[in-house]
């Protein structure tokens, strides 16, 4: 099925990308602020998501989006019994209960972070297991009284999972036309955004060496419980808007993107604010783009647009495998790309090292050229044939470069190519010289510390062996070590 | 609305007397089924937690979401009706799983990003996928969501005799397969390199363990949800954790707590239809597992402040028997302190409680305590005399504090004025044959007598 609409695509290409960009003709206002809305909490989120990173607490943000459900129940149920004692009136109840719910969240964050530690401490109980009975269990005492009492109080269950990103938008303040989601998650930025540069210097000291923080006055209590308190108020105001699933998402994946890349820690910092807002758009922009092809080659009637939040998670995913991929420092094709690269000098070298040998044990003597032509085309033929396919790589760059001349079934050494050559089988004789002279090893094994070590000797570190062995004629087995 | 007014309504009763006594025939497969995966999962966590990969679970259960909705979608595209048959469903959640999991390993083995934030990642992005894929099978004709949405939160109470005998033959699969496994599966987790060594496939038998977590992770989707289904392998483990240093007792432990909090979380959500099952069987762990943790034998905190204060109060009554000694020692004279002989003087209270500082709540505690135990009788207003035991128990404290003392002096390099307070701390914790080898080395002056103090008595109690 898949490769018949393969060919689909294919032929019809202009259309697939007419279809891919239909929908963003519909580009409104909307969807400009629901980027707005998505990037500043993946923004917000990322700025203690970095130092939950570098602390190895990256679970904690998990743990807290799941209990802070808790606090959220608590606060409906505290302004809803606020209303029923009438110590506030019904019109104001909207704006007390979200206060309360912020503050419920930090509560409930803090208070499991806290119990996750005691029970570390008191119960001897390992760190992710504590975590996990600890939040667990909230988030099921949570799940527990929303059902129990849903009745009095409407929370949307899925409206805290997943978040109304697409409709949040349409709640404005005032007559400005501005969403509250984006005062709301703008100010929480702001507040991340200064702490972080206020408090810079103790929590970089305190994620990278928490003995040196204490020693130099820093409490590291205070500044676990501070960033845990922060942790659960970030995502409390995320929630509504954008949905527990885009900030748990949001949290780690864009500081950890952005710890593949860099080594320093405000670049870091920079970095997973971008990765976050590119997150953002990129998400919603696949979000309206990619469900109706889709569906459409499955076959399933025509469906419009994904749930953005999901796809900006997604989309933030995507950038962390991209980051993982092609990094330019610890990046997957990289670290690959080096390693052949190695590979294939080694494999060069024992290119150059065993035609060398070859011109050694069948000298050009005039009189019998042939005959010790023919034995060194014989030899080279089996060591190729019998050798992987990196040494035919090796011997076709070696012929590019000029270091090899002849066929691919008959090579033979240039006057450069000899020069290396040489280079390189006196490393490998040196070496064995120094070996047998300073070690007690069988004469086998001389020859493969030797094979190995060749490729990593520099000329300073040459002359050095040379000047210990007193500039010796020939090595172990007793063949001349060229000069 | 509070929980009276619940059970103010009438049918409640009925309920839940239905449910205790197992009238209905769906109520009664879903209690077994439900049981027999609670157990695999406590004894399958028993080894997870041990090799700390606890939350992996959660993983599983979060990257299981992108499946189940491409599994719904594509049983759809080719035979309509068929999305929400479980068996579809469930093959969907673990491709998707297992794929999690290898994205895991791929990442903690390749990049410079650790176990948790490797599993942070993992969790977001199949969470962040499954999610917009949801969207998407809600916008399709036939994409009902209701029912996919028990993956979610689970839904006990509701689960089909079909679904049920899948989520029961498999756990019990699991349960026999981790019993027949279970020498080799200990010793993975304790030595792993033994274990190697012994000629054992670590690889294989790590594999088996994870297979095993994703498949009870898995068919636990539907009974509790994917938000809680981690606690089936965690909560039981690490409350049986608490009662026994013991593997096999432990895991058996934590297979019968994971049954009785699935068994009790069925019990409870089909007499109060209103509670979430997943919820609640979480909840009778989480309540278990606070019982396990104040009352567990063997790391609970109650038996740890038990044993704790038993051992304070035997370092008070020696520190006291003592005290009354080296009082009416000066009185007899060092070599006169026969057990009979330290019964007769009375010893002043006011005076006792100088000797050591004690705070006065604790002096009075410490009295009282020997009062009871028949080691001091109270004579006069202020005047205790030692019985007979106290003066023996007396005699035994202060040999024991000399002998160490002594050892101390003759045997160290320690200060003098130090060699008190080293033998405040040791005195309690020598027993018999290590004081009778303390004799022996410090050429046994006085055999079961008491050695008479090397330093003035003044100076104790600095």
């Amino acid at each position: 099925m898949s490769s018949r609409h393969l060919v689909k695509f294919n032929t019809k290409q202009p259309t697939t990308v007419n279809s891919l960009l239909t929908p963003l003709q519909t580009w409104t206002l909307l969807d400009t602020w629901i980027v707005v809305i998505g990037a500043l909490a993946a923004m917000a989120c990322a700025l203690p998501g970095c130092f939950l990173l570098l602390r190895k607490q990256s679970l904690m943000g998990d743990a807290i989006s799941h209990t802070s459900l808790l606090g959220v129940v608590g606060a409906f149920f505290v302004s809803h019994w606020l209303v029923e004692a009438k110590v506030i009136s019904p019109t104001t109840e909207l704006s007390v209960r979200h206060v309360a719910m912020c503050v419920g969240a930090i509560v409930v964050g803090v208070l499991s972070a806290w119990l996750t530690e005691s029970l570390q401490k008191l119960g001897n109980v390992e760190s992710s297991a504590a975590l996990g009975v600890v939040f667990t269990s909230l988030f099921a005492l949570g799940l527990l009284l929303i059902r129990a009492f849903a009745d009095n109080v409407h929370i949307d269950l899925d409206c805290v999972l997943y978040g109304e990103i697409v409709t949040a938008p349409m709640e404005t303040v005032g007559k400005s036309g501005v969403p509250r989601a984006v005062i709301v998650n703008g100010f929480v930025l702001l507040i991340n955004l200064l702490l972080t540069i206020l408090l810079f210097k103790e929590l970089r000291l305190s994620a990278f060496d928490p003995a040196l923080a204490t020693t130099l006055g820093i409490p590291a209590q205070t500044m676990h419980y501070g960033l845990m308190g922060l942790t659960a108020m970030t995502l409390v105001a995320a929630f509504e808007s954008v949905g527990s699933i885009l900030v748990i998402a949001m949290l780690i994946i864009p500081p950890a993107t952005a710890y593949l890349l860099t080594d320093r820690l405000p670049r870091m910092i920079g970095l997973s604010l971008l990765i976050g807002a590119i997150s953002a758009a990129l998400g919603h922009v696949s979000a309206l783009t990619l469900p109706p092809l889709i569906s459409r080659s499955i076959g399933i009637a025509d469906v419009q647009d994904a749930s953005s939040a999901g796809m900006m998670a997604a989309a933030a995913g995507f950038l962390f495998v991209l980051a993982m991929l092609l990094g330019p420092r610890y990046g997957l094709a990289v670290r690959v790309w080096h390693r052949l690269l190695l590979k294939l000098r080694i494999a060069s070298e024992d290119v150059l090292g065993q035609l060398y040998r070859m011109e050694e044990t069948a000298p050009r003597v005039i009189a019998d050229a042939d005959s010790s032509d023919v034995r060194q085309r014989t030899s080279w033929h089996r060591y190729i044939t019998t050798h992987s396919w990196k040494s035919r790589i090796a011997t076709w760059l070696l012929m590019r470069r000029g270091w090899l001349t002849g066929s691919h079934s008959d090579a033979r050494l240039t006057d450069i190519g000899r020069e290396a050559a040489r280079t390189l089988v006196r490393s490998h004789r040196l070496w064995e010289s120094f070996l047998a002279k300073h070690f007690l090893l069988g004469e086998g094994r001389f020859h493969e510390s030797a094979e190995q070590v060749e490729h990593f000797l520099d000329p300073e570190l040459l002359a050095e062996l040379d000047h210990d062995l007193d500039r010796p004629g020939v090595d172990p087995h007793g063949r001349a070590i060229p000069k | 609305m509070s929980a009276s007014a619940l059970l103010a309504d009438d049918s409640l009763w009925e309920l839940f007397s239905r449910a205790i006594s197992l009238r209905d025939y769906n109520t009664r497969v879903v209690l077994a089924g439900t049981t027999m995966l609670g157990i695999s999962g406590g004894l399958v966590g028993a080894f997870l937690i041990l090799r700390k990969r606890a939350l992996a679970a959660d993983v599983v259960s979060h990257a299981a979401l992108p499946g189940i909705a491409l599994a719904f979608l594509l049983a759809e595209r080719f035979s309509p009706g068929s999305g929400r048959s479980t068996g579809v469903l469930l093959l969907g959640a673990f491709v998707t799983g297992l794929l999690g999991m290898a994205m895991t390993l791929a990442i903690r083995s390749w990049t410079r990003i650790k176990d948790d934030a490797a599993l942070a990642v993992v969790l977001g992005l199949f969470f962040g996928v499954g999610t917009a894929l949801f969207t998407v099978v809600q916008k399709t004709k036939t994409g009902n969501v209701a029912g996919l949405r028990d993956f979610v939160f689970g839904k006990t109470a509701s689960l089909v005799a079909a679904d049920v005998w899948l989520i029961g033959g498999i756990s019990v699969a699991v349960i026999v397969l981790c019993g027949g496994v279970f020498k080799e599966l200990s010793l993975l987790c304790f030595d792993e390199e033994f274990a190697a060594a012994r000629g054992y496939r670590t690889t294989m038998l790590d594999g088996l363990l994870t297979l095993m977590a994703v498949t009870v992770t898995l068919i636990g989707l539907q009974s509790v949800g994917l938000l809680l289904v981690v606690a089936l392998l965690l909560i039981p483990p690490t409350a049986a954790r608490f009662w026994t240093n013991d593997l096999k007792i432990m895991s058996i432990l934590a297979a019968v707590i994971g049954g009785v909090s699935c068994a009790g979380g069925v019990v409870l959500s089909s007499s109060f239809p209103r509670l979430a099952a997943g919820a609640v069987i979480v909840l009778t762990g989480s309540v278990l597992f606070l019982v396990s943790l104040v009352f567990g034998k063997e790391r609970g905190l109650f038996p740890r402040w038990r044993s704790q204060r038993q051992f304070e109060q035997r370092i008070g009554r020696s520190d006291l028997l003592r005290a009354c000694y080296e009082l009416l020692e000066p009185i007899l004279g060092s070599d006169e302190t026969t057990p009979e002989s330290l019964t007769i003087y009375e010893i002043d209270a006011l005076v006792l409680s100088v000797t050591r500082q004690w705070p006065r709540g604790r002096f009075h505690g410490l009295i009282a305590t020997a009062v009871r135990d028949g080691l001091l009788v109270l004579s006069s207003k202020d005047g205790y005399h030692l019985t007979l035991r106290g003066a023996e128990e007396a005699r035994d404290a202060v040999r024991r504090h000399r002998l160490w003392e002594i050892y101390l002096l003759t045997q160290t390099d320690l200060d003098p004025r130090l060699v008190d307070r080293g033998a405040d701390g040791i005195e309690h914790v020598l027993d018999p044959d290590q004081l009778a080898e303390l004799e022996r080395r410090l050429g046994g002056e006085s055999p079961h007598g008491v050695p008479p103090s090397p330093h003035p008595i003044g100076a104790s109690g600095t």
